[in-house]
């Protein structure tokens, strides 16, 4: 039992410190996304018009803000919609690219080649700006936010199963597959995913923190939740027009940010080590 | 003589859900510079263990759970991986049984004897014409237009010839050869042999030399290593040990050869049994239960025993056996 | 003799020859280059045809011309009556025809373990494994694996393990034919033994018909009923296992016979050895291919092209072919 565990994934992973300090933060993060209610020492919206502006304290942990709003308490609702934007977004997102590469790969030539433009296509256009045009289009919410995120990310998942695939096609296990007389989807779905899935989730690990800035970056534009809603970016924003005076509220809400992509993008990076069989040979 | 390779009572374990696989136990080695010393056994019995633990590029399941390993009298066994990475290519480089490990699918062959050199002065075109000539000493046709080649375009004894190209390609001090004439015609395996003969004239370097063709040992080298279920059971030079094989396997094995049968078996000969099982070998000698000459005396493990000369066996009885 | 299993008229494979701009550049017929080049060729039912050439010279191209894994450029194929050329119901027949590849490890899905891999030929065809265990333990039991392998996955075997469970999937489904591409190499020579034991019982069992692609001579003549020689995309040489061996007639059949190591180190043999290298696919020598090569070329062999003639049950391509008596 032991023994197997220590050569599962997670068995390996746990011997890795870099990756024993992702998985702290990441879970770190759920839990209180879990029990953001229980965890609040006040209600996130209440308004404490006296306690404007009050610095750290035991009371205010991390300070209020210009509403007299318990800044702990909203960033505890935050890390809510970052995860939520964070996985609907990276699902679908992934989901389309994971399909799209596949088909890209695999596919005949004429086929990959029209994927191939509509990836390139997508990933040369700033998301800043494609952001900028479907706000204007759209209502304000999370969704456009993760309409956002989609459009400007699948590609990315898109091509790097696309490469993989493609230099599965050709080798012999997949001819020997069809030499048995395997189906396409037989030899997709059962011989090329599983093969396909380490790169994709290393990429997924590490696009998610890419995420939670997006959408914190276009709350702060104001172009993502609407007004009113404990989002980090909102957060931010607040933090960043009252910066003179009070330095702790943007402090404050730069800090989940920051320890999220740390986080992620450690994981992402340990996860590589330990799925990409050719590294970890020569280590 | 000063001893190029010299491997000194390794032992590697492969972590398995059945618990330790004891792919090698207590194997000993020598290549001296400039002789080309073949290895021959069962398959499975730890010959590419054998070469992955020499460059110390293991699977991650694998351990060096004892034993040395010296190149030139560097300890290579826990060096540190970046010596190691400079070593290999440079001093050490390796064909491996499978092409494609030391091929990347999605990379022109150009481009990847091209990247080898990358440690050499000189400037890409030199590169590429260097490599277009091992090629052509490879036998491969047309090697100019190859350098474009992707690896699944050519055959498998084409891929084969480009891992070896590759290979000494650097002018290593040590030549790792796994089985690689499998995937090639007598007449290339001919013109292979005469090129790594040639080679070791040329640059010195040592060779140690996989094969299953037991006439290609015979004729490329000047010694031999006889392995079973991980353990060298006998070595020495290559006309002794084939003419007088001191230990019961290595007579089982001359014996299979259907090179050796000028007319048509029925049913080829086979040494009955299979291979013990590697979790828990068992006490003695290692060949015990597939061995007609077992007696009581067998159950106690046999020490190497020399029979003329630098030949050995690690069989009780081989002084009486092989002489 | 009975109808032939297999059949193969004049079968053409072409490949690119060049990539990209070059290949829009050139003129059309430089675009291609012909792995197999006219390629004729009858396997009796229950026969074992080995293949046997030059490295590069199609064998394994002609393997997988013939399982549809490579389309034809010209010619036919016939199976079992059905007409290969002709868009045929592949997943039928290759229920029929099984492969061995010459990549042993290479040849098994990474990330599925070798009981789900001597599987997969059932799962394909959606045929009845019964108790799977049972099942999969047996066929690598007859392939001389015990039921300790069930559960690795292909790193985690040796070659010659690896060649071994090719082999077990191969023969899981009781095919009428089976094309095996260096079945032996990476096997030592006693698990060698065993594989063409196992195969040469199946065939005397079920009538097994084999074409079996080898380097490896020494054992020709214990499996093979014929031989066909390649060179260059084409048969120079086919005849019963015997008179190939002992009485080669064309020049290149002498000299690849000639050439294989001995294992005993008292005897060598007088080997011709071959003057030149392999011709490329791009340049290929006018009038018979082999005469850059051959030590017997007369003056009209450069640009006579010789006919494959069918002498008794051999033929051969080749204007002075070795006599019987010298
Ligand atoms: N990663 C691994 N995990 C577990 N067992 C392994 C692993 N790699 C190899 N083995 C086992 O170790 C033994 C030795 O394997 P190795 O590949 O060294 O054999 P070999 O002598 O090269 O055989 P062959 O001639 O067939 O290539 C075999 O029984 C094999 O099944
Ligand atoms: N996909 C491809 N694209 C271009 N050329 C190819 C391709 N596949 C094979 N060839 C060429 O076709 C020729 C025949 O290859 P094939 O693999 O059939 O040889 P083979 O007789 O099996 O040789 P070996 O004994 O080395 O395996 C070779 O010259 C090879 O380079
Ligand atoms: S020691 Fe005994 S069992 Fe081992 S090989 Fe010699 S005779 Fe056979
Ligand atoms: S035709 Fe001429 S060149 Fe060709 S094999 Fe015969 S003798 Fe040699
Ligand atoms: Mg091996
Ligand atoms: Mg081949």
């Amino acid at each position: 039992m032991m023994r197997q565990f220590r050569h599962s994934l997670l068995g390996r992973l746990l011997a890795d410190p870099m990756a024993v300090f992702a998985l702290t933060i990441i879970i770190g993060l759920v839990v209180v996304a879990i029990f953001a209610d229980a965890i609040s020492p006040h209600d996130h919206t209440l308004m404490n018009l006296a306690d404007r502006f009050a610095p750290p304290s035991t009371t205010y942990w991390l300070g209020t803000d210009n509403l007299g709003r318990d800044t702990f308490s909203r960033l505890a609702q935050g890390s809510r919609i970052a995860l939520y934007v964070a996985l609907v977004a990276v699902s679908i997102s992934g989901m389309i690219g994971l399909i799209l590469g596949m088909i890209a790969g695999f596919g005949p030539r004429w086929l990959d080649n029209l994927l191939l433009f509509i990836f390139d296509t997508l990933r040369a256009y700033p998301t800043i700006i494609l952001a900028l045009a479907l706000a204007a289009l759209l209502p304000r919410g999370l969704s456009t936010v993760i309409i956002v995120v989609v459009i400007t990310s699948f590609s990315e998942y898109g091509r790097v199963v696309r490469t993989q695939t493609l230099s599965l096609k050709n080798a012999e296990f997949i001819l020997a597959e069809r030499a048995m007389g395997a189906s396409p989807a037989r030899m997709v779905f059962h011989h090329i995913l599983p093969n396909v899935l380490g790169p994709f989730f290393i990429l997924a690990a590490m696009n998610l923190p890419v995420v939670i800035t997006i959408e914190a970056g276009m709350s702060f534009l104001g172009i993502g939740v609407p007004p009113g809603t404990p989002s980090w970016g909102a957060t931010l924003k607040d933090g960043f027009d009252y910066i003179r005076n009070t330095p702790w509220i943007i402090i404050a809400g730069g800090l989940p940010l920051i320890l999220v992509t740390l986080g992620f993008t450690f994981l992402g990076e340990a996860l590589r080590d330990q799925l990409d069989p050719k590294l970890r040979k020569s280590r | 003589m000063t001893d190029t390779l010299t491997v000194d009572g390794l032992t590697v374990h492969y972590a398995t859900r059945e618990g330790a696989l004891q792919a090698l136990r207590d194997v000993a080695l020598d290549v001296p510079a400039g002789q080309i010393v073949g290895i021959v056994g069962e398959s499975g019995c730890g010959k590419s263990t054998l070469i992955n633990a020499l460059l110390q590029l293991m699977p991650e399941n694998a351990r060096i759970a004892a034993g040395s390993v010296r190149l030139e009298g560097e300890e290579l066994v826990g060096a540190a991986q970046r010596r190691l990475r400079d070593m290999r290519g440079r001093d050490i480089s390796v064909v491996f049984q499978d092409p494609m490990t030391s091929l990347n699918p999605v990379l022109t062959i150009g481009r990847q004897m091209r990247d080898i050199q990358y440690r050499e002065p000189c400037d890409r075109a030199e590169k590429l014409r260097r490599a277009a000539a091992m090629l052509g000493r490879v036998g491969l046709p047309d090697p100019q237009a190859r350098l474009d080649a992707y690896p699944h375009e050519l055959s498998g004894g084409q891929r084969q010839r480009v891992a070896i190209a590759m290979a000494v390609l650097m002018r290593p001090k040590l030549l790792i050869a796994d089985e690689p004439t499998t995937a090639l015609d007598a007449t290339l395996e001919v013109q292979i042999i005469e090129l790594l003969k040639e080679l070791q004239r040329e640059i010195g370097c040592a060779i140690l030399f996989i094969s299953h063709h037991l006439g290609v040992i015979a004729e490329l080298c000047d010694r031999v290593v006889v392995m079973y279920a991980g353990e060298a059971v006998e070595e020495g030079p290559v006309a002794d040990v084939f003419l007088h094989p001191s230990h019961p396997y290595t007579a089982k094995l001359i014996e299979c050869d259907p090179g050796r049968m000028k007319t048509r078996a029925k049913l080829l000969p086979a040494i009955p049994g299979d291979l013990p099982d590697l979790t828990a070998p068992p006490e003695g000698c290692i060949f015990r239960d597939r061995c007609d000459k077992a007696t009581d005396l067998c159950r106690t493990k046999p020490n190497p025993v020399a029979v003329n000369g630098t030949h050995w066996a690690r069989c009780h009885y081989a002084a009486e056996y092989g002489a | 003799m009975t109808a032939p299993i297999l059949t193969l008229r004049d079968v053409v494979v072409e490949f690119p020859a060049l990539r990209g701009l070059k290949a829009m550049m050139a003129p059309r017929n430089a675009r291609h280059v012909q792995a197999l080049s006219g390629i004729s060729l009858d396997v009796a039912r229950g026969e074992t045809l080995a293949i046997v050439g030059e490295s590069g010279s199609g064998k394994t191209t002609l393997a997988r011309a013939i399982n549809g894994l490579l389309p034809l450029a010209g010619g036919e194929i016939w199976f079992n009556d059905m007409a290969l050329h002709q868009r045929p119901d592949w997943h039928a027949i290759r229920r029929q025809m099984a492969m061995m590849f010459q990549d042993p490890v290479g040849s098994l899905s990474p990330r599925k373990t070798v009981r789900e891999l001597v599987l997969e030929p059932f799962a394909i065809h959606g045929q009845d494994v019964g108790n799977p265990s049972q099942t999969a333990q047996r066929l690598l039991e007859d392939a001389g694996l015990n039921a300790d392998f069930l559960n690795r996955y292909p790193h985690q075997l040796s070659g010659g393990q690896a060649r071994r469970v090719g082999v077990a999937r191969a023969l899981a489904l009781n095919p009428a034919m089976v094309l095996a591409d260096e079945p032996t190499a990476g096997l030592d020579v006693s698990v060698q033994g065993e594989i063409l034991n196992l195969l040469n019982g199946i065939k005397a069992e079920h009538g097994l018909t084999t074409i079996i692609i080898t380097h490896n001579l020494n054992i020709l003549r214990h499996i093979a009923d014929r031989i066909a020689v390649m060179y260059l995309g084409r048969i120079v040489e086919i005849g019963p296992v015997t008179q190939i061996m002992e009485q080669p007639r064309h020049p290149y059949t002498a000299a690849l016979m000639s050439a294989n190591p001995e294992p005993d180190p008292t005897t060598r043999r007088a080997r011709i050895i071959l003057s030149g290298e392999t011709p490329a696919l791009t340049a290929r020598p006018s009038g018979c291919e082999f005469h850059p090569r051959c030590p017997v070329a007369r003056a009209d062999c450069g640009s006579q092209i010789p006919e494959l003639t069918k002498a008794g049950p051999r033929a051969v391509s080749c204007h002075y072919p070795i006599s019987e008596n010298t």
